[in-house]
């Protein structure tokens, strides 16, 4: 019996394709190389984005890495670039962070869990949720006039004004809507029948979340987190409408201080005629690349913990 | 059992501390918000009066054009220097911006590119702000060409006309339309953004019409990007401040221009002397009168850029400081 014999080809049903008579031929060798041209498809485009990065990473790096010392980041904005540093818009930028955060990341996170826990799905649920998403695409300068508005001028009497605490307030809206996105898709991927053993065992919806959900979902709401920190750190337009200044000669020691932050001095000194002052942009666009893979430094590792922890 | 700490109620007492603590420093700081400057002024006092300064302290606020931030830095960065105790603060929110900022009350000083314009007279007016307008510098409003254009060494300001008006929009575009003699070379234009005090001027002094121009021409806010603009085409032209020019003389040439009393190329004596003419402008200050009356750093402050001896500060900046007639005249103004 043919059938009976592992080596023998089938036999040809009746008119469909007979192999053994060559009707389809494996070509092996030439998928193969189909597979091989579309990786290297995919590795080009991967590498077209890096490398470009990679060019002005590294453009920057020779023309700022030797103006970079301890006295540039000590020192005041000057009119003389050998002398200028960038220490006021720093600490400037350091505190814009710190209330950023403190504003932007419980009111964030809380929107998302209620909105993804608590809220019932209707159409007064369905409006903010679109309405959220959108903010996220409105750009930056029309947070900046917001908060003009807001903060400087209708909330002066609390804020002082064009302060530390409005510029913070007005990034905190910023970067609101990517963290309540952020944190409501993270507490969407834990799985819903961890929720329902919480509230089988007795849990209230609080305590399921709080002692189950949420533990899981914190590492990805710390990286929707430091990436819209990140995308604030690097806000210069709503900063200007706020009304941030360029020469700050003294470190902002409270929340109501007049400030200035690191794009702002960057962009002054790039549109200077100095080339000097152009080689001091390069080494403060370091600085600003150093706080920033800092700041997503401690994110992984924060996350890391929690990972390993969860398992 | 080695990641310990991060249970969650660790996690969530780590966090509630944190937010306590932090909002507790908030409020520290709201209740002792007077004391750095209680501090500072003591400060002030207990220093002998330094050269130039008086015995003051206290707040400057400056704002508004970024074309005399250059002056409005040197100037804050000596004057604090001179008078420990001080805090000048620059901003840099456009001419037209800042005196947004110095009508609603919110400036002791603005810095422009261009006089203050009626409608924000009216403003100004409107809140009760009184203000003395000082020129505290000259800038030479510079016109550039390619090295490699051989043609063009001189331009008066019907040429320049026929360059820029807007009615050359799309029909302007060789060297020969401008002049015969030019060779037949296209003509790129490069000039500063319609929000720009150089482009309210050139166009007022070329066209007649502050903020009439050709739109057919590269423009960009970034002064460097013009300069970069000509040194990469042979027929290209570009006008901007003269700092931008002085940095960048060896990849352009800069044009004389005739006025009208023959031609003069553009250079600190020429400025000083008054025959760069009609592209010296004024860069201005506004100084707010009550701010000057109230508080005795402004008025410090003024009397600093006024300073003839202070007119180094400027030079350095790559703009033309006022001759002693000028300096005499503006100081009137403030006494």
């Amino acid at each position: 019996m043919t059938t009976s014999d592992p080596n023998a080809l089938p036999a040809k049903p009746p008119g469909g394709i007979d192999i053994a008579q060559g009707d389809f031929e494996p070509n092996l060798k030439r998928r193969y190389q189909y597979d091989n041209i579309f990786r290297i498809i995919t590795w080009i485009a991967t590498f077209i984005g890096l490398i470009v990065l990679a060019i002005l990473i590294l453009d920057t790096f020779l023309d700022g890495l030797p103006r970079l010392t301890g006295n540039f980041l000590t020192s005041f904005p000057s009119r003389r670039p050998e002398q200028a540093g960038i220490a006021s818009s720093l600490v400037g930028t350091l505190w814009l962070l710190g209330i950023t955060a403190l504003f932007a990341f419980p009111i964030g996170v809380g929107a998302g869990i209620y909105l993804q826990e608590f809220a019932s799905d209707n159409w007064f649920t369905r409006t903010l949720e679109i309405n959220i998403s959108n903010l996220a695409a409105v750009p930056s300068i029309i947070y900046g006039l917001l908060g003009l508005a807001m903060f400087v001028q209708l909330l002066g009497a609390i804020t002082q004004g064009r302060s530390l605490l409005s510029g913070g307030l007005t990034l905190a809206l910023l970067i609101l809507p990517v963290i309540i996105v952020s944190t409501r898709e993270s507490l969407k991927a834990v799985p819903d029948s961890l929720r329902l053993a919480g509230m089988a065992l007795g849990s209230t919806r609080w305590q399921t979340v709080w002692s189950h959900v949420l533990p899981q979902a914190i590492p990805g709401i710390m990286t929707g987190t430091i990436i819209a920190l990140s995308r604030a750190i690097g806000e210069t337009a709503p900063l200007i409408v706020i009304g941030a200044q360029t020469f700050v000669a003294f470190l902002p020691n409270n929340p109501f201080s007049s400030f200035s932050a690191m794009p702002i001095q960057i962009y002054n000194w790039t549109s200077r005629p100095q080339e000097e002052f152009h080689t001091n942009a390069a080494a403060g666009i370091i600085v600003l690349l150093v706080v920033l893979l800092l700041m997503n430094g401690t994110a992984i590792y924060i996350r890391n913990r929690f990972q390993k922890q969860s398992l | 059992m080695a990641f310990k700490f991060w249970n969650k109620r660790n996690v969530a007492f780590a966090a509630l501390t944190a937010v306590t603590l932090t909002i507790a420093a908030c409020g520290g700081t709201t209740t002792t918000e007077a004391d750095p400057e209680a501090e500072v002024g003591a400060e002030g006092e207990d220093t002998e009066m330094a050269e130039g300064g008086a015995d003051v302290s206290g707040d400057v606020l400056l704002d508004g054009s970024s074309t005399v931030f250059p002056i409005a830095e040197a100037m804050a960065e000596e004057f604090m220097a001179a008078t420990p105790g001080t805090n000048v603060t620059v901003g840099t929110s456009g001419s037209g911006g800042g005196f947004e900022k110095f009508c609603a009350g919110e400036t002791d000083i603005s810095n422009a590119s261009r006089p203050i314009e009626e409608d924000e007279i009216a403003n100004c007016e409107a809140n009760g702000i009184e203000f003395v307008e000082l020129a505290v510098a000259t800038d030479a409003l510079t016109v550039v060409v390619n090295p490699e254009n051989d043609w063009a060494q001189c331009m008066t300001i019907e040429e320049l006309q026929t360059m820029w008006a807007p009615e050359s929009q799309g029909t302007v575009t060789n060297w020969n339309q401008v002049n015969p003699e030019y060779p037949d070379q296209e003509l790129l234009l490069y000039g500063p953004g319609t929000d720009s005090g150089t482009f309210d001027y050139f166009t007022e002094t070329v066209n007649g019409d502050g903020g009439a121009s050709r739109g057919d021409y590269t423009a960009s806010e970034d002064d460097n990007q013009l300069v970069q603009g000509v040194e990469g085409d042979p027929g290209a032209l570009a006008y901007f401040g003269f700092a931008y020019y002085i940095e960048n003389q060896d990849q352009l040439t800069s044009l004389e221009i005739d006025g009208g009393e023959g031609c003069v190329a553009p250079s600190q004596e020429a400025v000083l002397a008054g025959e760069y003419t009609p592209f010296s402008r004024p860069l201005f200050m506004y100084v707010k009168v009550s701010a000057m009356e109230e508080k005795p750093q402004v008025a410090a402050f003024v009397d600093f850029v006024l300073d003839p001896a202070n007119r180094t500060f400027v030079d350095e900046t790559g703009y033309v400081s006022l001759n002693d007639d000028q300096y005499a005249a503006e100081q009137a103004k403030v006494q």
